[in-house]
């Protein structure tokens, strides 16, 4: 079948199978690997992009039903070379070690912060529960998550920061 | 690497639609709604449907709202608060006006799966899934709800206890859909007094769900939700729900008869909790042993009865 899909902004029509899982269109297909194929058992959260606005876990949804709907993923966060200040906070708190689940939570983080500019630790901590980090114990990502929200306009012209993303 | 086997897909532009396309493909054809249920059993072969109708699109069937019941008084005796099918559990959890009528469902879906999950799995479709240790069965039970079923020949009620046939089973035949939950309001629900139907008046609801699991997000141990209708301190109304404790219709029946006409005393909550842990039928798995379950399926019967019953008292007398 043929699907068009808005994925972080860019239009795509490709034919797939129905049975095709989002995380695979978007790893193989469109070779946008940012976004992590991790348990493939919607325990892990390393999957997790935005389906329209709403952050879910794409190995538990057919890329046929994102058809006609917008997908964004964390290669979306960064913009005109300057980081996203949730991408900014990762990096200042040592938010991940090995990075695998750092995609997915960055995404979370990133929709919390938009409907919860303040939010708790706890908060925090409830938003990515649902979401597995083998290595930092989480205490550090939630540290990152509080510093994104403590420097909302970093990165932007007229805000603090703005590091140049050079690679 | 967990993969469907292969399927076709047709998407549903209507209710109506999403009828014609099950009837056309036949009882191989599945309803996708969320997919969090089916998708996970389609990747282990245990589900292989021939035809998935994506009724996602259906905006038809999302919505939370109260009918013949009053939002700003709580809701009004005699009104109804109604779920579509499609209704995502994060949307009800969400909801004030449900959390206010019904604490019972915010307790229930602040412990299903994860926020993420509960971004895109539906209420509908957890009912579905007749999963037999489903939170939503074991919470629809204990408020005695009723549930819309559509087919082409027309529309049907069931009562929520009479749903489900066996473990993943329901009353659902092929070529239907459900569409909608129905929960009815009666008594007091908080703000002003009650009105209209004069039987329910003085009547103060409360309601609370328990449940124990191994981890965040997991499946309950066991687990149990409980209403309570009360006139002064008197039951007039008790409902019981138990989940993964092997319950006949997810609920505790002859407890909530042991309750009807009853003094809400701590004496009386906890021979229900006897009474509806000496009626379930728990099984041993990987979760726990048969005796622990019943020993839970006792202890957050009491919970959930003293919970809804501290709930009932703080709303304003009627």
């Amino acid at each position: 079948m043929q699907i068009t899909v808005t994925v972080n902004g860019a239009v795509y029509k490709r034919e797939v199978e129905p049975r095709l899982l989002l995380i695979h269109f978007l790893r193989d297909d469109l070779r946008l690997t940012g976004s992590h194929w991790g348990c493939d058992t919607s325990n892990c959260g390393a999957c997790v992009v935005w389906l329209d606005d709403t952050p879910v876990k794409s190995c538990t949804v057919l890329a046929a039903m994102a058809d006609g709907h917008r997908v964004r993923t964390v290669e979306d966060l960064e913009r005109g070379g300057r980081l996203d200040p949730v991408q900014e906070g990762f990096a200042q708190c040592h938010g991940l070690q090995c990075g695998f689940c750092t995609p997915g939570m960055m995404m979370t983080a990133r929709w919390l912060l938009d409907h919860h500019p303040d939010p708790s630790p706890e908060k925090i901590r409830e938003a990515i529960s649902g979401q597995i980090c083998r290595c930092t114990g989480y205490e550090n990502i939630v540290r990152s998550i509080v510093w994104a929200s403590k420097h909302a306009g970093w990165g932007q012209p007229d805000g603090e920061g703005g590091t140049e993303v050079t690679a | 690497m967990q993969v469907p086997a292969h399927v076709e897909y047709e998407k549903a532009a209507s209710v109506e639609h999403a009828l014609e396309l099950l009837a056309r493909f036949g009882p191989e054809a599945r309803i996708l709604a969320g997919g969090h249920s089916l998708i996970p059993m389609m990747k282990l072969r245990l589900a292989q449907p021939e035809t998935l109708v994506d009724i996602n699109g259906l905006d038809e069937l999302s919505y939370l709202s109260v009918v013949n019941g009053s939002v700003a008084n709580g809701g009004a005796p005699g009104g109804e608060l109604r779920i579509g099918a499609l209704t995502r559990h994060a949307q009800l959890l969400d909801s004030a006006i449900a959390g206010e009528l019904f604490a019972i469902l915010h307790d229930a879906e602040r412990v299903i799966a994860d926020p993420i999950v509960r971004n895109w799995g539906t209420i509908g479709g957890s009912l579905c899934q007749a999963d037999p240790s489903e939170d939503l069965s074991a919470t629809f039970a204990a408020l005695k709800a009723t549930l819309v079923i559509r087919g082409q020949q027309g529309t049907r009620t069931v009562p929520a206890r009479d749903f489900h046939t066996a473990p993943y089973e329901t009353v659902v035949a092929p070529g239907e859909i459900l569409t909608e939950i129905r929960i009815a309001i009666r008594g007091t629900h908080g703000g002003q007094k009650a009105r209209g139907d004069s039987k329910a008046r003085g009547e103060r609801i409360g309601s609370a769900y328990e449940k124990v699991g191994r981890r965040v997000g997991d499946w309950p141990v066991g687990a149990a939700g409980a209403a309570l209708w009360l006139r002064g301190d008197t039951i007039v109304e008790a409902g019981i729900g138990l989940s993964a404790v092997g319950a006949r219709h997810f609920a505790a029946a002859e407890a909530e008869e042991f309750l009807r006409g009853a003094a809400a005393t701590p004496e009386a909550f906890a021979r229900a909790g006897e009474i509806a842990a000496q009626h379930c039928n728990p099984s041993a798995d990987q979760r726990g042993p048969a005796d622990y379950k019943r020993h839970l399926a006792r202890e957050l019967t009491i919970r959930a009865l003293r919970r809804a019953k501290l709930r009932a008292e703080a709303r304003p007398a009627a």
